[in-house]
This record gives C-alpha cells, structure tokens and sequence, in this order.
C-alpha cells in the first residue's frame, strides 16, 4: 500500500506547492521616490487619537507624519517651528503671539486657520482627555484668535516649556469627527488603510505645504512577538525595524553585511523606585547604599550587551539639561555597607519589590537581588502585572520599592513634584523645578533643570539602572530613517530605497 | 425527527444564554481595572477618574449587564472601551482570517488523518503502519506553536518559499495572495490536529475490521474492500463524527493559538491583546462569536450522527 503513503505526501506537497506558487514579495522593488516602505513595529496603535488613549503606537506612526503641531521636537531632542512661521513673547512671558504658515490645507482639502489651532489645544485640556501632556497646560488662562493667520495665548505664569510641549500637540481640523479612525492632519502622509491587528498604511500628501515625502508609502506592519518582527527583516517582509526590545534576536543582524544596526539615545530609563515616604527609604543614606550596592555596569551588560548607556540619573543625554552623573553613586559594596550602618540598618534589612511580570523587569528584579543579597539586604520580588501595578502603586501609592520604565523626554520635573507616586518631597528641588519653569530664558531653565538633575542623584531619589538604547534595524539600502526615536517618534518622510 | 431537532435548538439557545451570562460575571470577577489601560505613568487624578468613566466601570454591574445584554438582543456589540471602536465590524474582520484558517485546517487534518489512520489500522503489522501509529502517538503531545515556530524556520527563514507571517492588507483580495499567508498557519494546525483524529480513525478502522458483521459479510463472498465500503464506513462514521464537532472546536482554537506566532489579524490576536488590556466588550465579542460557533458545530454534529446512524434516533427519542 506504498500508494497511501504517496496520497499523504501528496497531500502535504500540494498544499506547499499551491501557497508557493505566487511569487514571492520582497518588500520593495520600486525606484526611488515612489517606493513603498515596509515598517515593522511592536506598537499598534489602540486608536487613531492622541487625547483618547491611542498609546504610543499613534505617536509613532502619526507625530510628524500625519499630524503637525506648531512646533516639532526633532530628532536629536531640539525644538523648531513648523506649522508656526513666527512667535514672539510678550516681555512678561505671559503672552505667546503664533503667526501660522501660508498655504497649509489638512488633508479633507480645508485651510488652516487659527481657530483649528485653538481647537486642538481646547481638545487636548478637555475634561474628558487621556493627553499625557494635559497636565503641562495647566497655565493656560485664554487662547484667543484675532485673525485667521494668528493665535495668541495668554498664561497665568511664565512657562518655559510651553513651546516645547507645543510640540506634542496634533493641529487638527476642528469639524473632523470620528478621530478615533480617520484622521484630518496637515502632514506630509495621509492615512491609507488600518487594517486593525495587521498594519497601517500611509499615502504621500500631494497638497502638503512643505517638501513632499521622499517615498509615496509607508506601511506599518503590527507584530505582537519579537521573534515574528526578526524573522520579518530577515525574509524581506519589512525593511526596517523601529525599535528592537530585545537584544537576543541582534546578532542576526550585527553580522550580516545586508543590513544596518544603529545605537541611537532612548529616552526610557530603567528605574528602581524607591517609595521615599516610608522606611527605611526615607533614608537618603539608605537609597544611596542601595544604590551602590547595585553593579549598573553589568546589569546592563547582561541585558543589553554593549548596547544602552549608564547616565546616573533621570536625564538622557538628548535633554539639554544633560549631565553625566555615574559618579555620583558608584559602584562600591564597601561604600554600601558604611552608608547601610550610617543609615541605621548596619545588619541589613529586608523589603518588598512589586515587579511587574513582563520584560525586562523580572531580569532585572532577580539581578537586583542578588546584589542586594551580597551586602545583606533581602529582597522578596512580589510580581504583578502592569494593571495591579497601576491600582497597587501608582494610585493607591501602597508599596515599598518597585520597576519600572519611563519613556518620556525631559520628565525629570516629576521629581518637584511631592505627590508623585515616588514620594520625593525635597522643597529645594520643588522650587528649582518651578523656578525652571518660570525662567526667561532656555539657559536658565537649563541652568536650574541641572542643578535639580545633580539633587536627586545626590539624595539617590530613585536608583536609574540604565537607559535604554534605542536600537533601529535596516536592510542596508534603505536610508534616511530617525534613530533616536524619541519618545517613540518615527518620522518617515525623509526614508528612501537606493 | 422535528421534535428532537426542537428540543435540540431550545437547548443549544439556553447553553448560549449560560454562557453568555457566565462570561459576563467571570470577567468582572478578574481582579484588575480596565482604566488602567489608558493610563500613562503620569496621568493626573482627572485623567483617572476620566479613564474610569470612558469605560464605564463607574457604573454599577446590574446596569452594565442590562446594557451588554440589550445591545445583544439588537446583534450590537457594543464599543471597545479601549479604542471606541465598535466591536462588531473588528470581528467580522477578522473572521476572514479565522473562518478560512480553521476550515482549510480542518479539510487537511481530515484529509491526512483519514488516510492515515486506514493504513494505521489496516497495515499495523507493516513498518509503515506501526511508524504512522507511533508519529500520531508523538504527535498528540506537541504543541501547536512550536510547530509553527519550526515551520517559520524551514520554509521562511531558511529555504524563502513563503511569508513568515502577517496577512496580505487587500484581504482576499488576491486569493493566491491570502492562501500563501495562511499556508503555514493552516499545515502547523493541520499536522497538530490530525495526530489525535488518525488515532480515532485507526481505533474506529480496527473495530470495524474486528466486528461480527464484516466478519459475516466476507463469509457471504463480499471481497475485504467490498465489505469495508457497504458496511464498514457507516458504521466506522458513527464514532468518528461523534469527535469531528468537538475536533473542528479544537481546530478553532488551535487556529487561535497559531494567530500570534504568525502574527495574522484574526480573533485569536485579537482575543489576547483584549485580554491584555482588560478591554472587556472586545472580550465579551470574541468570546460571544466563538461560544456560538462551539455549539452549533456540537449540535450540527449531533444531528449528523442521528442522520448516519438510525439506532441513535429511537434511544433518544422513542420514534422513528
């Protein structure tokens, strides 16, 4: 019966030879200029809308590309004029006059005015907005349009930030409906087809006011396993990567001539945060101890390899208050043991790390154990998961250390401020913070972000294990893509086929 | 006949109801707060308090309940809590994928199986027939990712010949298209599911092969392969259909599973990202759909095997 065998096999074969039979895709063939390029990406977006909990998938696929604001945050964390032509500030600082570029339309065909611009701020201090950037608006007291080309804003105070935090928000045609999935932006890309679970396409803008994309589409493909996401780059499906999160799948690349691996600034730090209301972490001895109890160097070596960067504190270097801090608490378990017994827990203590379950905490909380362990501090890893994490310690504040990891840019104002779930309360920094905010100039801010950024490395606030890298993957013939990402920006309209 | 096929129908509407029911009260029952998912790590106290408002869980049960289950009598879904988005249109979406997965699935694991198990049973005694036995036995204990994940390796990664996953974005579109992207998906849950079902195709084959009426119907001159097509199919059927429905349940869910290792945009993606973020109407929509399509394939195959098997019809209901 050497036929049955042969009908299996047949079988099998068939159904092979049926799906090969359409050629295969490769990602792009077009010339330059009208080339579509395949993104491959881990974060797809929840919805369309930026006040309405669309994540960081939105942010990524969107900032820059679909949407505008008066302002962008480039890529190497310096901010510049885009849909704003000019501004000009009032000598108390409370005063913002925009004047908007000429000839920009949205998407549906409609000009630009002001009032669309007032909307979009109206949107994002709405009561109902998930903005992450909502609480940066607080000073806003009237936006008033006076003609169609021009915005003024009045604040209660000085804000040094705001044309900074300008840059976070969309400008949106003020009658678009259904935001959550359609858009009417004024980028360079308009939205093609979101087919949810799979990918997001987006369509060259041929009304664009500026310099027209270099390729014609751009096409986001959703992964939910990072191991999809490689094998993806390495068939050809997509041609570029926009954030590798773990570092185990890199050396097919690293030693492959046919593409590009680029070592670009997150912004994500990794923390250890202390809950520096309660003992023994009231104790800025005691956090310091820790801190130099914990071998940073080779945490980061385990998990990233030579990848990612040590920075000793909750600043990045592409934050223009930048300063490198690793010395402030080095690595030195004797250093940890005198600081211990100054802090009155000479034989060690015991504590409660709330880890949350997913990557790379678990790692991490393990490596940090057995740190610990070696200058007599037992720690017990309590695990939750990212929703307890929010109930247990974020809003009910009821913890006594955790991990976790904080995306954003310039975020280390949060340490001014006492009812943050981390419980730093040093007046000093809450007045310099504020002060910051209240400066005259970028060099103030700067001068007085800095001096905080040195306080809460000196008083151990939290311990900044490392921050991330931001590591991009490319086929090599593609070029032109962003490699910093920050806060989970990719641009796309200057990425080219060659 | 008609009375069973009402009283069947009756039952399958009051399991639904259960199940419904049950599938409501157990998620709420999860520890966890479906606001946190719109959070940010720095959501002020109104952003909380809005997120808990946008997904209504400051709404008592009871009202909540009454709500889901009025918009179900209407066929309506209701809205994500996390997107805003209806869920019914997602879900008709992606039962695109879903339905033609599970089905081709199905067809190829009956195909090998149905094969297989025969010459399993009818050749036990050659090497052949003991090596299908013994690859069915492994066979039942692998799971089905990791033959996905072997899959992927071979024919993507290594010899190019298919996609290693995702679906093409025009759907079907272009039929071919479709059918290269599900080829893997469909073989990973075709070789998993037909380990189990040969061992019931090869066990139904032998106690054919062993029963008194073969063994009578040889005596009256029928050739073995005679015998086997006039009365050892009906009879081998009866067993094996009995496990089809349950088999094509599997299927549904072993298709759910292979959805994420190739990233296909299908209900089981989209049940776990649900599930992840807590959104209960997504949840609520897969779990509706899929219970629905458990249990009329189970009285589908009920009335199958009533049709096929004549014995069944007076124990069950007394006449003919």
């Amino acid at each position: 019966m050497k036929k049955n065998i042969a009908f299996v096999a047949l079988g099998l074969a068939t159904t092979l030879l049926l799906a090969g039979c359409a050629s295969g895709t490769d990602a792009s063939t077009a010339s330059a200029g009208d080339a579509t390029i395949e993104i491959g990406s881990l974060y797809e977006p929840q919805n369309l809308s930026n006040f309405g909990g669309g994540g960081q998938g939105v942010t990524e696929a969107f900032n820059g590309n679909v949407y505008e604001g008066l302002f962008t945050l480039t890529d190497d964390g310096s901010v510049e004029p885009l849909l704003a032509a000019s501004n000009t500030v009032s000598d108390d600082g409370l005063t913002y006059t925009f004047t908007l570029q000429d000839g920009v339309t949205f998407h549906s065909g409609k000009a630009l005015t002001s009032a669309d611009v007032k909307a979009s701020i109206d949107a994002v201090l709405a009561d109902d907005s998930q903005s992450a950037r909502k609480s940066s608006f607080g000073a806003i007291t009237s936006i008033e349009t006076p003609d169609d080309a021009t915005v003024v804003v009045t604040l209660a105070e000085r804000s040094i930030s705001f044309i900074y935090n300008l840059s976070y928000v969309w400008i949106i045609n003020a009658d678009a409906t259904d935001l959550e999935s359609t858009e009417d932006g004024t980028g360079p890309y308009t939205l093609g087809d979101w087919k949810r679970g799979s990918s997001l396409g987006l369509t060259r803008f041929d009304g664009y006011w500026g310099d027209a994309a270099v390729n014609s589409e751009v096409v986001f493909n959703y992964f939910t396993d990072a191991t999809a996401l490689s094998n993806a780059l390495l068939t050809g499906e997509v041609d570029i990567v926009t954030s590798v999160q773990s570092p185990d799948a890199l050396s097919q690349f690293t030693d492959n001539a046919d593409y590009v691996v680029s070592d670009g600034d997150s912004t994500t730090k990794e923390i250890l945060v202390f809950n520096d209301r309660v003992a023994p972490f009231d104790n800025a001895d005691v956090r310091k101890a820790l801190y130099s109890a914990i071998d940073t160097k080779k945490l980061l070596n385990s998990i990233w390899g030579h990848y990612g960067t040590l920075i000793g504190s909750m600043v990045p270097p592409t934050d223009p208050w930048y300063e490198d801090l690793t010395q402030v608490n080095p690595y030195d378990p004797d250093l940890a043991k005198q600081l211990l017994a100054s802090g009155g827990a000479p034989d060690g203590f015991e504590f409660t790390l709330d880890t949350p379950s997913y990557d790379p905490h678990p790692v991490v909380a393990e490596f940090v154990k057995s740190e610990l362990a070696k200058v007599g501090v037992t720690v017990n890893i309590n695990t939750i998961s990212a929703d307890e994490w929010y109930t247990k310690v974020y809003k009910a504040q009821d913890f006594t250390a955790t991990l976790q990891e904080h995306v954003n840019d310039r975020d280390v104002v949060w340490y001014g401020n006492p009812d943050f779930y981390w419980g730093y309360n040093n007046p000093q920094v809450t007045q310099w913070v504020a002060d910051a905010e209240a400066s005259t100039t970028t060099d103030e801010q700067t001068a007085k972000l800095t001096l905080v950024n040195e306080q809460i490395a000196q008083d151990a606030a939290s311990v900044w294990l490392y921050l991330y890298p931001q590591i991009v993957v490319a086929a090599s013939d593609v070029s032109g893509y962003p490699v910093n990402g920050l806060n989970s920006q990719f641009f796309v309209y200057d990425i080219a086929l060659n | 006949m008609i009375s069973y096929l009402l009283r069947r129908s009756a039952f399958l509407l009051v399991s639904f109801v259960i199940a419904m029911v049950a599938i409501f009260v157990l998620l709420r029952l999860l520890p966890g707060d479906p606001a946190n998912a719109l959070l940010s790590v720095t959501a002020t106290p109104e952003q909380i308090a809005a997120a808990q408002a946008q997904v209504g869980a400051d709404r008592p049960v009871l009202e909540q309940f009454a709500t889901w289950f009025g918009q179900l009598a209407r066929f309506d879904l209701g809205e994500s809590f996390i997107s805003s988005l209806p869920v019914g249109p997602e879900i008709s979406a992606r039962l695109a994928v879903t339905v033609p997965l599970t089905l081709l699935a199905f067809v190829l694991a009956l195909v090998i199986s149905l094969v297989a198990g025969f010459i399993a049973a009818t050749r036990a005694d050659r090497w052949y027939g003991i090596l299908i036995s013994g690859i069915s036995q492994l066979g039942v204990a692998v799971p089905v990712f990791w033959v996905g994940i072997l899959l992927v390796s071979v024919f993507s990664v290594g010899l190019r010949w298919l996609p290693s996953g995702g679906f093409p974005r025009d759907d079907w579109a272009d039929p071919a298209d479709a059918l290269r992207s599900l080829a893997l998906p469909v073989i990973t849950v075709a070789v998993v599911m037909s380990a189990s079902l040969t061992r019931y195709v090869r066990s139904a084959t032998l106690d054919v092969l062993g029963s008194d009426y073969l063994r009578s119907a040889r005596a009256q001159g029928s050739g073995r392969g005679e015998a086997l097509w006039r009365h050892g199919l009906r009879n081998g059927a009866v067993p094996v259909i009995a496990i089809l429905g349950i088999e094509l349940a599997t299927t549904f869910l072993g298709a759910v599973v292979v959805e994420s290792v190739f990233s296909l945009p299908g209900l089981g993606s989209m049940l776990l990202t649900a599930i992840q973020q807590h959104d209960y109407p997504n949840i609520q929509g897969v779990l509706f759909v899929s219970t629905l399509v458990v249990l009329v394939i189970g009285f589908l195959g009920d009335v199958a095997q009533r049709l096929v098997d004549p014995r069944l019809r007076v124990s069950i209901s007394g006449n003919r």
